[in-house]
């Protein structure tokens, strides 16, 4: 069936459609990344947008629900060049195109997906329709496209109900050992056990006791963290500050989230009076943003974003450079910092803008990149590190 | 971190000849290293044997030594030039293997030299084989079962102990050089010995096998402050057991999930870290396929062939970038020169699929075995680009340029069954088209899956090719279909092949339906940020993108494809120097290539780039956007000329020699009118067609005669024939492929061989130099050795050959280039071949008397003068020193090839010797050929009755130079009777010991083999051969070469050598 994405501008694409027989108005994004579309997909910070993906050939390896990021896709749409006809990897269990039913996400393939991204490139983020529906007046749905903003996402997001996953327990999906194949010496630990015996023998047996709030989280958050010993209990977003203090935890997480921070008005409430506490705080994406608004700062739409999985960041106490993964389309204005209550931490190498904050006199650090990876780079999963060295009393 | 100041003057060591393994892409990779280099204000000094590379000319680098690449001479010119750094990770194996050895010595502490780029330590731990897998245990990265054994019963031993198959990989050798895969106890004694012998340090590892692993790799880059990068990763279609140069590799992987993908990536910068290296980095990975299982295969702590590939397949410069960090930059200070926005730390977005395929020798080598394996074969490679992996694989075929444009190029049809599943458990370079030919038989994928261990969306992709083909034989051609056949390339000849339409009418019918090529930037960042560098791919199914541009003057340059035999890195020289010429008058230049390992098609070069298949359709697509004002195809060897016809369809202007003038050379008649109007005199012969007619012809006039077709570089299919019984096996050869052109054949004529290669304006002529080869008439000229001034020639013979080409370049109102060869016979000169364009050695001709041919030949194609360039006409002054260019050969890479020398190009790369005294440039020729006998003094030689005159002379002089010689019964019988002492050796039918076992013992510098010419070969000599060749003897069957090798070894002991700066040669 043919399929159509009118842009607000009024570019029609016409290709093929995918996933579920809807039609949807979402704000269309790209995401450069060329491994880890399930991650995309099942990532809640998409929520509110339709996602295309520049790389063109989606789904060669299917489906893999361990790897899914949260329980679902949170896309409005997606849009892709080509999807996979057969899923092949030894863990796929189904094929995209399942899943987008599954999901009932919508979805236009066969489509110039680099024409498109020039086109947001060039104008910027801007809003979309993806149909089925032949339209041969665009004059009056493009007002619709046009007007079209998402609200109330992290509430969509957000878990309903507080829940705890224990240390060492919840963790990856990657087996934990390669042993038992024969005729191979030092085919060694798996990459994960080796992670977590390396966090033992730094951090040492102690486990700690960390809150996450939900905004949206990646399950890899918590993952990082319990592979790393620590209990997190997850909180939804509304959770009060009082609540999460009254259970004394060793930190508090901020989670990663979708749309635009400033609407966020009482969560912001709540996140400067976990500042005003004591407990150390790392937070990340959504989470930083909601910090730097709670402490005075403000934040601005990009242009188009920074959606992939190649952004260099750069650490500015020690000047080394690392590969991030991102998906943000507001920053924090570093112009709005108050000196005195935070500094940068990271730029990003190509535009400079701000991509990590440090508090001052306070046990906080706040990144807009993705630490937790997946999908993309797992260069700066030492930053969970840092988080549970802080904990431990390091500053 | 920015400069660092304490450099100032640093010495780039190259990779030497091209040889199976180390090829271009070591030009590419040095030439845009010196161009960083010197871009910081660095002064450079450079070492290559190679001159046919770029690297070596005057405007790449400050001082250029063309010498051997041995550490006496590396070390002589430092001495002399005392450069205060060496930067060892842009020659390829060859030059870190000769760093090593230097920094090893003391030398480079002693004079105070800084090794920059990598560290001798860095080096060891990826290159020693313990040492590697000592290191990867320490950071816990998992490396196969693995021993390194220095003798054969360790590693009988340990295999028996891990199980057979087991991998040999032999330490510091290139190209898997002796390595192989045993699955016995026999084949592992064989290959293991053998390894062994080739192993500068006589090591080889013996490792469980690991084929049928997914074969994935990653280029890292890291800098002095620490911070990494992977460039991209690519994962092989050919499972591990394949050499990667050998298999059919895709960029980015296609079946790895984020968590393998990022599993490997951590490794790999992992890795990088340890090694302490500061630059790039090749990790190449076995992956199970059903499990999360991996191993480390092999770190290349350098620039290789890979990066080369990565680097055109992400538009990211490694080599560059490299070059960068090793003077002291970090990855942030450093711009991406294709965005011009971001910098060198990010990694590159592909929003598209790249595909790599060799081109392997076996259409040269028929006696060679096709299979492949962890040994690397292929003579270089093409790439190709597009949003589809279809497209890309359709693609990659047609550039390759050996009769293949589909997946039904090869046919497999009379194959069923069980004789199919035995096809496909062969793994050789058919093996895709035999896929095709299981699924047109509705095979299982899966069943494929279970023989292949191909992964199954590979196989898929191949499926749904066979399904197009199927639809466009069997459906009508609908706008849809054909539009979907576009979508995967399927050429418009494949379409009308299938759907019984014309060519024209396809094309019509595109047309009609607007389906044409669009043009897409590779541009490192999947448009996120727009792009300087205009590096472009087609595809169909999207918006041109190409930056229309109205200059007042636009060239088309078409390259010269992947490299083989035949047409080589040369040909990539000319083609450069002729954008950089254009460039300088001012026209906007486009150049057209596929091939991923030159520096053509580096994305700086011209003004555009255009990664795409050579093929008429191809480039009408391209003329179709950019209407040139004219094409040149001079320079691109006889893959450029092929388009001449094409190109002036079209409607471009064919800039130079007109094309009708092109065609007079190559068409017999037309060639003898004009031979006849020149009064000169050329070997008697006649066109034909078929075999009898070539009976016919060799009786007129008498045997030997040359049998060759017309139309080709190389001599390929060229034979000299003694016998009906050669024309009747030559013709059939030849005609196996449909031959568009007459088949020629020729008296053939024994004498002086000479060439030359000139410049004509239309009106005057410039000569650069006379080339005398020292192989007498019946080697190819590529494979000969070739003296720059002539020496041996007369004086009126000279004259002759200067008049001659005066008078064939006005006959053939030459505007450019034109190469002649001719045979020298006392005063008489005849001609052998005229070529109106660029010819192989052009780039040796052009260092050695400093005159910048191509750069003349393309001012003279634009209307200048000769005499309005200060060139007066003529033959130019001679030099005062002798330059000898010497063919390099790759045969121990390809078993079962003959390696005797003949009318048809066997060698796969050159080298020069470069001296005021003729036996030093000989010696260091030999040198720089690795040709070194005089580790044990002692040499077989075994001669036919003809030679065996002049063999006594050259035996006299070895016997002299302390040599004990073995000699086959008659050769023996001959030089005891001249008083030259041989020693008798049994030939191999006869009783133990013979030949065959004095070889075997590890004992013998040289043979020296002159078979008997025809067909006849004896098997006898064709094993002595083979055997030299694999235990790493130097086997000459020419002795003309011979007598040449020994005259050299006369100055072997001189302990300096006279070096020149070929930077510093000018032409008065």
């Amino acid at each position: 069936m043919k399929a159509y994405l009118i842009l607000e501008d009024g570019t029609v694409f016409t290709g093929t459609s995918i996933g579920a027989n809807k039609e949807v108005i979402s704000e269309i994004v790209f995401n450069t990344s060329m491994t880890g579309y399930l991650e995309v997909l099942t990532d809640p910070s998409y929520a509110g947008q339709a996602v295309t993906m520049t790389y063109p050939l989606i789904g060669n390896y299917g489906i893999t629900r361990s790897d899914m990021e949260s329980l679902k896709c949170w896309h409005d749409g997606f849009i892709v060049r080509e999807l996979s006809r057969i899923p092949s990897n030894f863990r796929s269990e189904y094929t995209i195109q399942q899943f987008l039913i599954e999901n009932d996400v919508p979805g236009i393939a066969g489509i110039d997906t680099r024409a498109l991204t020039k086109i947001l490139r060039e104008k910027g983020t801007m809003n979309g329709m993806i149909t089925t529906k032949e339209y041969s007046d665009l004059s009056e749905i493009l007002p619709k496209i046009k007007a079209f903003k998402a609200t109330k996402v992290v509430e969509k997001v957000t878990c309903s109900e507080a829940y705890t996953l224990q240390a060492y327990e919840y963790r990856s999906n990657i087996p934990d050992s390669f042993d038992g194949i024969d005729g191979f010496e030092n085919i060694g630990k798996a990459v994960k056990s080796r992670k977590m015996e390396a966090s033992k023998a730094s951090h040492g047996e102690k486990t700690y006791n960390v809150a996450l709030l939900d905004f949206g989280a990646k399950r890899n958050i918590p993952r990082c963290l319990c592979e790393r010993g620590c209990n997190v209990t997850v909180y939804p977003a509304h959770t009060t500050a009082e609540e999460i203090l009254a259970t004394n935890p060793d930190g508090i997480m901020l989670s990663n989230g979708p749309g635009d921070p400033a609407d966020n008005v009482e969560i912001i409430a709540e996140v400067k009076k976990l500042y005003d506490s004591n407990v150390p705080i790392f937070a990340i994406c959504l989470g930083h943003q909601l910090m730097a608004l709670a402490t005075g700062a403000k934040t601005h739409k990009l242009k188009y974003g920074h959606r992939g999985v190649n952004h260099p960041v750069k650490d500015l106490k020690t000047g080394r450079v690392y590969m991030s993964s991102q998906n943000h389309g507001y920053v924090v204005d570093e112009e709005s910092l108050d000196p005195s209550v935070a500094e940068s931490a990271f730029i990003n190498v190509n535009d400079k803008t701000n991509e990590g904050l440090s508090y001052k006199n306070k046990k906080i650090f706040t990144v807009q990149f993705h630490p937790e990876a997946c999908g993309g780079p797992q260069d700066t999963a030492y930053l969970f590190d840092r988080f549970i060295e802080m904990m431990g009393g390091a500053l | 971190m920015p400069l660092n100041k304490n450099i100032k003057k640093v010495m780039v060591i190259g990779s030497g000849p091209i040889v199976i393994g180390q090829a271009a892409e070591f030009d590419y990779a040095g030439t845009q290293a010196c161009r960083s280099l010197k871009e910081e204000g660095l002064e450079v000094v450079l070492v290559n044997s190679n001159p046919a590379t770029i690297m070596t000319d005057k405007d790449i680098a400050d001082e250029v030594y063309i010498e051997p690449l041995t550490a006496k001479v590396v070390k002589q010119i430092m001495l002399k030039e005392k450069p205060d750094s060496l930067l060892p990770t842009l020659g390829g194996q060859a030059g870190l293997n000769l760093a090593m050895e230097i920094a090893e010595s003391g030398f480079l502490e002693e004079h105070n030299i800084k090794l920059i780029g990598t560290t001798a330590l860095t080096i060891k731990k990826a290159e020693d084989r313990l040492e590697f897998k000592n290191t990867m245990e320490k950071i816990g990265e998992p490396v196969a079962a693995s021993l390194v054994v220095e003798n054969v019963e360790d590693g009988v031993a340990f295999a028996a102990k891990i199980g057979y198959p087991v991998v040999l990989r032999p330490a510091y050798t290139l190209g898997g050089s002796g390595g192989g895969i045993a699955h016995n106890v026999t084949e592992l004694q064989d290959i293991l010995a053998n390894g062994l012998r080739l192993s500068r340090v006589g090591q080889v590892l013996v490792e469980r096998c690991i084929a049928g692993w997914k074969e994935i790799e990653y280029e890292v880059m890291r800098d002095g402050a620490g911070n990494c990068i992977t460039v991209c990763n690519m994962e092989n279609l050919d499972p591990v057991g394949v050499h990667t140069g050998d298999s059919i590799v895709v960029a980015p992987s296609q079946t790895l999930s984020d968590k393998e993908y990022q599993m490997l990536r951590t490794s790999a910068l992992n890795i990088i870290t340890e090694l302490g290296i500061t630059g790039g980095c090749n990790v190449q990975y076995a992956l199970k396929p059903d499990s999360f299982e991996y191993c480390v295969i092999e770190v290349n702590p350098r620039v290789s062939r890979s990066s080369a590939l990565a680097s055109k397949a992400t538009g990211y410069p490694i080599a560059k970038v490299a070059a960068k960090i090793a003077v002291g930059y970090t990855l942030d200070e450093i711009k991406n020169a294709v965005t011009g926005k971001t910098y060198a730390s990010f990694e590159p977005a592909l929003d598209y699929c790249v595909v790599k395929m060799p081109r392997l020798p076996f259409d040269k080598f028929i006696t060679a075995k096709r299979t492949l394996t962890t040994q690397m074969k292929a003579t270089g490679e093409v790439m190709s680009i597009c949003t589809n992996f279809e497209g890309a694989l359709m693609k990659a075929i047609r550039s390759l340029e050996q009769h293949v444009d589909s997946l039904r190029s090869y046919d497999f049809s009379n194959l069923h069954g069980e004789e199919l599943t035995l096809q496909l458990q062969k793994v050789d370079d058919r093996r895709i088209w035999v896929i095709a030919e299981a699924l047109r038989q509705h095979w299982d994928p899966d069943r494929i899956y279970e023989i292949t261990k191909i992964d199954r969306w590979f196989i898929d992709k191949i499926k749904n090719l066979v399904e197009m083909e199927e639809a466009l034989s069997t459906r009508e051609l609908t706008e849809d279909l054909l539009r979907e056949a576009k979508r995967m390339e399927f050429s418009d000849k494949v379409i009308s092949e299938l759907s019984g339409k014309t060519e024209e009418v396809v094309k019509a019918l595109r047309h009609q339906y607007n389906i044409r090529a669009v043009y897409k930037m590779v541009d490192t960042c999947a448009a996120e940020f727009e792009a300087q560098t205009p590096y472009y791919y087609s595809c169909y199914d999207g918006i041109n993108e190409s930056i229309e541009t109205k200059p007042e003057k636009k060239v088309l340059i078409l390259g010269s494809g992947p490299i083989r035999i035949g047409q080589g890195i040369e040909f990539d020289f000319c083609s450069v120097h002729c954008t950089w010429a254009f460039k300088e008058e001012g026209y906007e230049t486009v150049i057209v290539n596929n091939n991923p390992e030159t520096v053509s098609t580096d994305f700086d070069i011209a003004d555009k780039l255009y990664f795409e298949p050579l093929t008429p359709e191809d480039v009408e697509s391209i003329v179709d956007i950019e209407k040139p004002d004219g094409a040149v195809v001079q320079f691109g060897g006889q893959t450029a000329i092929k388009l001449t016809e094409s190109l002036m369809k079209m409607g471009v202007p064919i800039l130079g020699t007109s094309a009708r003038d092109v065609d007079a050379a190559e068409d017999r008649e037309r060639f003898d009118e004009i031979l006849e109007q020149c009064q000169i005199a050329r070997p008697k012969g006649h066109t034909v067609f078929t075999t009898e007619e070539a009976l016919n012809a060799a009786h007129e006039l008498g045997y030997p005669v040359l049998v060759r077709p017309s139309y080709v570089l190389g001599g390929q299919g060229m034979q000299i024939a003694i016998s009906d019984e050669d024309v009747i096996q030559f013709m059939e050869i030849i005609n196996r492929i449909q031959q568009d052109h007459p088949i020629l054949v020729d008296k053939y004529l024994m004498g002086k061989e000479l060439e030359v290669d000139a410049v004509c304006d239309g009106t005057d002529i410039v000569i650069p130099g006379i080339m005398e080869h020292i192989e007498r008439t019946g080697i190819h000229s590529g494979d000969s050795i070739s003296v720059y001034p002539a020496r041996s020639i007369t004086e009126q013979a000279k004259k002759n050959v200067i008049d001659y080409t005066e008078k064939l370049a006005r006959a053939l109102h030459v505007k450019g280039m034109i190469n002649i060869q001719f045979i020298a016979i006392g005063d008489d000169v005849y001609i052998i071949e005229v070529n109106p364009r660029s010819s192989r050695t052009v780039p040796y001709i052009s260092k050695v008397t400093g005159i910048p041919i191509v750069k003349l030949a393309t001012k003279v194609i634009v209307g200048h003068t000769l005499k309005e360039l200060g060139y007066a006409p003529g033959l130019q002054k001679e030099a005062d020193y002798i330059a000898i260019k010497m063919p390099v050969f790759s045969f121990e890479k390809i078993r079962g090839a003959d390696i005797s020398l003949g009318p048809e190009m066997k060698s796969t790369g050159e080298c020069l010797g470069i001296s005021p005294d003729f036996n030093e440039a000989l010696y260091k020729a030999f040198v720089g050929a690795s040709i070194d006998p005089t580790r044990h003094k002692q040499i077989i030689m075994t001669l036919r009755k003809e030679d065996r005159q002049e063999g006594i002379e050259i035996g006299r002089r070895f016997e002299a130079l302390g040599y004990k010689i073995y000699a086959t019964r008659g050769t023996a019988r001959d030089l005891n009777a001249a008083g030259v002492h041989a020693i008798k050796v049994n030939k191999l039918e006869q009783e133990a010991p013979t030949l065959l076992d004095l070889l075997l013992e590890h004992r013998i510098d040289l043979v020296i083999d002159t078979p008997s010419s025809g067909v006849e070969h004896s098997r006898d000599g064709f094993l002595i051969r083979r055997t030299a060749i694999e235990t790493g003897v130097t086997c000459l069957t020419a002795i003309d070469t011979a007598r040449a090798l020994v005259s050299s070894l006369e100055v072997a002991h001189q302990a300096e050598f006279n070096l020149v700066d070929i930077a510093k040669v000018k032409n008065a």
